[in-house]
């Protein structure tokens, strides 16, 4: 017999994975309807129920009344089941990928036995009105965990209750907006300044909360500029938003200095911690000297991303803002856990009830599965995965890594495909098109593209080495396609679910369609 | 000086000393410290973060974790009749299977080929929405109603170009809050009070009130006090002669057998997705809809993602893709309506699931099995001596105002009583409606067996002697 291990297709050596992603060219749920089927059936009313109360459906006016029911598909419990898990096999998961491809994100592993505890009934079936003497085990995670959060920070008091990490950004302005209304400042403190590598979210959260926004763009080494800080200022400026490192995985060594001209403009600075997971550990909000911040928990502290949510964007702020802080927050006499609504200065809710407690469960059992020394090596480990990564893509026709040069990033890069677009025509999304059909993920960047050609990656301290010469491999390999054969990456996906999508409906008004329904309507024609 | 032994974490599998000098050596780099170069001095955390030992093993974490949530106790072992935002209702095992699989848990922000499944799935669950609703677009979810309540009158404010909207003073007193805080750039909030006999929005008091600068009128339906609010048409007229808009909020698990929002005038509707296959989770399991008709001027005003439905290459495939995107503050960052980012996606995905479940029959037998309990419990307890229920002269759907003022005892008085049989009682009223006296919220399911309103019914017997 031969010897097979030799020529096996999986990690790039010496060949690349023959990726092909499930197509189960699945209808859309409409279409598997058949009449009469049922998914599942109710607890049946007893009889003595009914007959106590008659038809109680006479009871509602006739104008409330539905008169039509509504045309949901009609379906067989197993064939639900088949239909969504066939959606699901559709959809690359960090479960079974080398999720490197999602900068900005922090695509961690998200350890399984977490998830088994937030699903454990003590936290599923209860329900947040309980008597708090019935749901101190809860509150005892919550509380616990915003302490976690004030030591890793260094600020002095946090709220669980933004349910991800926008909305905690917004909250933050929003305390920002009530500091300066309870100093008679507020019609004249309107401007909130930014960076072009701070998540798209502080400046879009500030304009939410009302401020005008003032975005800085880099000095010409890629490192937020001071001097720009320094003409931006005045006694308009309310405060400033950023994230450090900035999505470009350049830390800012002047940020003290831009916390100081802030307040010495009496401003109030806002740390947006998304990418907080190669400085655990290192350094922290407080010993720069700000006022508030936000950590996502489904980045840093482990909790599964859901498709984009549930999440949590947990707060913090200093003694002087604690007050204003959303309601209720969590309290501890010693003995027993308290929700607090006497809180006359807050903002009052961000969102429903705490926020989304079983994300915060998921991330106090990371935390404690690690410790101060854990946490720490989190951040070490994913920032020499980091380098290691930028150090093998630099290798790579095409790529470079645009600022800081001879620098050493931290949490991610953002690379640009300049030179590579201009010598084969191949731009960054089709790339990234074609390294999917490798099985892996691969984002070019928020708009706008300062960085020509972007595209971000982040390898978290989740990867192996294997798993990043992997993920080199794949950019190694596009990349030749690229310069050899441009038209093999510029028609990818090859090995997706699904082929080119023709995104013309999406901007015009007369065809897209964003349910079934209007899409029968607009498309099918049907009445 | 003994060294620290160095284990090596299961979740960081570059830690393997070998690994890790290997690297370092590859990156040119002495040691991991060269990484950090731009972080000043100053700044450096000296000393180790003093945080609790850590449990290594996966054994102790567990069994520490477990320890703390057994003090907390469960509606699988109290009988649960609070509701307010937050309802019990029975999740069917498929929508926990299809939320705890790994390729929906842990996926993201992929593109729409390689989370093809995603973009279709959540298309899906706008798409029964819709139907539900007889609406044709609805929102990828928010984070809530509170936020969809919010975010729907900002959008009318910006439809309409006008910066005052009248809110219905029977939405819960968390929802007023989070509308207010988030509404005060664009919108400036009035409230509408109700008619002390029926709970449903004083007409009378609108027509005196709105004017050429009111944007919108946001009604629910059925109303937080339980109401079927039965003028939801007038509402609507008022609101458009007024050239304002009509904005109503619905418990969407009404809806087989409720008149969808838009038959009596609704322009947006919103919710929340909680009680479509979502677990309580102490208040975890929410997620926020809106819904517009299909008209640009409505389209472009949602800061929400929107999936749509393109062809692609290949005859007969489907793609899916982002509707308007240059709305989104993603692409436009302040430019945007509002912001946008990570909301409640995988509860949007288990809402289609549920609805899938439920089809048409279920939806409508869901609705008469609530009333059905619902009115038996009310018709039990207003049996019990100086209890009233349901405070209003109104038709309720799954949620009633149950008043013990001629008991003599509190709500917090009851419901601790309650609480000793193992009972929660309904949500005290008493802060938030004080003009209802001593009053609770109470809420009843399809959970809820005929033996379990029985046992409350005694119990608060015995808790109002």
């Amino acid at each position: 017999m031969k010897d097979i291990t030799k020529k096996r297709y999986t990690d790039g050596k010496p060949k690349l994975r023959r990726f092909h992603q499930a197509r189960w060219d699945e209808p859309v749920i409409f279409e598997l309807s058949r009449e009469g089927e049922r998914g599942i059936l109710l607890p049946e009313v007893e009889d003595e129920v009914k007959d106590a109360v008659g038809d109680v459906l006479s009871t509602i006016p006739e104008v409330m009344r539905r008169k039509k029911p509504p045309k949901l598909p009609e379906l067989c419990q197993s064939r639900v089941l088949r239909h969504y898990v066939r959606l699901s096999q559709e959809t690359l998961g960090t479960d079974f990928n080398i999720d490197v491809g999602q900068g900005t994100c922090t695509m961690k592993y998200s350890p399984k036995v977490n998830e088994q505890l937030a699903r454990m009934p003590q936290i599923t079936e209860i329900h947040p009105l309980q008597d708090e003497e019935t749901v101190q085990g809860i509150l005892e995670v919550m509380y616990k965990f915003e302490q976690f959060l004030k030591e890793i920070s260094g600020l002095y008091q946090f709220s669980v209750q933004p349910a991800a990490g926008s909305q905690g950004i917004y909250a933050n302005a929003s305390i920002i907006r009530a500091y300066h209304e309870a100093r008679g400042e507020a019609d004249q403190r309107r401007e909130m300044i930014t960076t072009i590598f701070s998540h798209p979210s502080d400046a879009a959260c500030a304009k939410t909360a009302g401020f005008k926004v003032i975005t800085l763009y880099p000095d010409e080494d890629g490192y937020p500029d001071l001097e720009a800080l320094k003409a931006a200022v005045s006694e308009r400026t309310a405060g400033l938003m950023i994230t450090n490192p900035e999505d470009t995985g350049i830390f800012n060594p002047k940020i003290v200095e831009f916390v100081q001209v802030i307040h010495e403009a009496g401003g109030l600075c806002s740390y947006d911690e998304a990418n907080a997971n190669g400085i655990l550990g290192i350094t922290n909000a407080g010993k720069a000297g700000f006022d508030l911040c936000h950590f996502n928990l489904h980045k840093t502290f482990s909790s599964p991303h859901g498709c984009g949510g549930p999440a949590v964007g947990a707060i913090g702020v200093t003694k002087e803002l604690a007050k204003f802080l959303p309601v209720p927050v969590i309290e501890f006499d010693g003995s027993k856990y308290h929700l607090n609504y006497d809180r006359p200065e807050s903002i009052g809710k961000i969102r429903a009830f705490y926020g989304v407690a079983p994300v915060v469960l998921k991330a106090y059992a990371w935390t404690m599965s690690l410790g101060a020394k854990g946490l720490k090596e989190v951040a070490e480990i994913a920032v020499l995965n980091n380098n290691y990564l930028l150090t093998k893509l630099l290798k790579i026709r095409g790529i470079s890594a645009p600022y800081a040069k001879g620098k050493r990033r931290i949490e991610q890069v953002r690379y640009s495909l300049e030179k590579l677009t201009r010598d084969t025509g191949v731009h960054s999304e089709e790339f990234g098109l074609r390294a999917a059909d490798f099985g892996v993920h691969y984002w070019t960047s928020h708009h706008p593209w300062v960085v020509p050609e972007p595209c971000t990656l982040e390898p978290t301290e989740s990867y192996s080495k294997a798993d990043l010469d992997e993920y080199i491999e794949i950019m190694r390999r596009v990349s030749n396609e690229a310069y050899s054969n441009p038209e093999l990456v510029k028609t990818a996906p090859h090995n997706s679910t699904i082929h080119k999508i023709d995104t013309t409906p999406f901007d015009d008004p007369s065809q897209w369609a964003m349910t079934w329904r209007a899409y029968r309507k607009k498309v099918a024609k049907e009445k | 000086m003994k060294k620290e032994k160095h284990t090596v974490h299961p979740y960081i599998p570059n830690s393997v000393p070998a690994v890790k000098s290997q690297m370092l050596k590859e990156v040119g780099a002495k040691s991991v410290e060269d990484f950090f170069e731009d972080v000043p001095e100053k700044l450096r955390l000296k000393k180790d973060m003093n945080l609790p030992k850590p449990f290594l093993s996966e054994y102790s974490l567990k069994k520490h974790v477990e320890a703390i949530l057994s003090r907390n106790k469960t509606c699988q072992e109290y009988l649960n009749f609070l509701g307010a935002g937050c309802w019990q209702h029975y999740v069917p095992a498929v929508c926990d299977e299809v939320n705890q699989r790994g390729e929906f848990l842990t996926a993201y922000a992929g593109e729409p080929y390689d989370d093809h499944g995603r973009w279709q799935a959540l298309f899906e669950c706008a798409s029964m929405m819709g139907e539900l609703l007889n609406m044709d677009v609805v929102n990828v979810p928010t984070y809530d109603w509170l936020q969809a309540a919010a975010t729907s009158i900002r959008m009318a404010s910006r439809i309409t170009n006008r910066r005052e909207a009248f809110v219905s003073r029977t939405i819960s007193a968390d929802k007023l809050s989070k509308i207010r805080d988030y509404c005060k750039p664009e919108t400036s909030i009035k409230i509408l009070d109700y008619d002390s006999e029926s709970g449903q929005v004083d007409l009378n008091l609108l027509k005196d009130k709105i004017s050429s600068k009111t944007a919108a009128v946001y009604f629910e339906n059925p109303s937080y006090l339980g109401s079927i609010e039965i003028h939801g048409d007038e509402i609507s007229e008022i609101a458009h002669n007024h050239g304002a808009l009509s904005i109503v909020g619905v418990d969407p698990i009404s809806l087989g057998i409720l008149a969808p929002p838009i038959e009596y005038g609704a322009d947006i509707v919103c919710g929340d997705l909680q009680p479509f296959g979502m677990h309580m989770q102490f208040g975890g399991g929410h997620a926020g809809f809106i819904a517009t008709r299909d008209e640009e001027k409505y389209v472009m005003e949602y800061p929400s993602r929107l999936f749509g439905i393109a062809p692609t290459s290949v005859e007969g495939e489907y793609g899916f893709g982002d509707v308007a995107y240059e709305r989104t503050s993603f692409a436009v960052r302040e430019e945007c309506k509002e912001f946008i980012g990570t909301a409640a996606a995988l509860w949007g995905i288990t809402a289609g699931v549920y609805l899938a479940l439920m089809g048409p029959q279920g939806i409508q037998e869901i609705g008469e099995n609530i009333m059905q309990r619902s009115h038996y419990a009310m018709l039990q307890l207003s049996k019990i001596k100086g209890v009233k229920c349901p405070v209003f002269r109104s038709t309720h759907f799954k949620e009633f105002v149950v008043n013990f003022d001629d008991t003599g005892k509190t709500v917090a008085e009851i419901n601790n009583a309650l609480l000793k049989h193992k009972i929660f009682g309904g949500k005290d009223l008493t802060k938030e409606f004080p003009e209802l006296g001593n009053s609770a919220l109470y809420c009843v399911t399809e959970i809820h067996t005929k033996n379990d309103i029985g046992r409350l019914v005694d119990s608060l017997k015995e808790a109002v002697k």
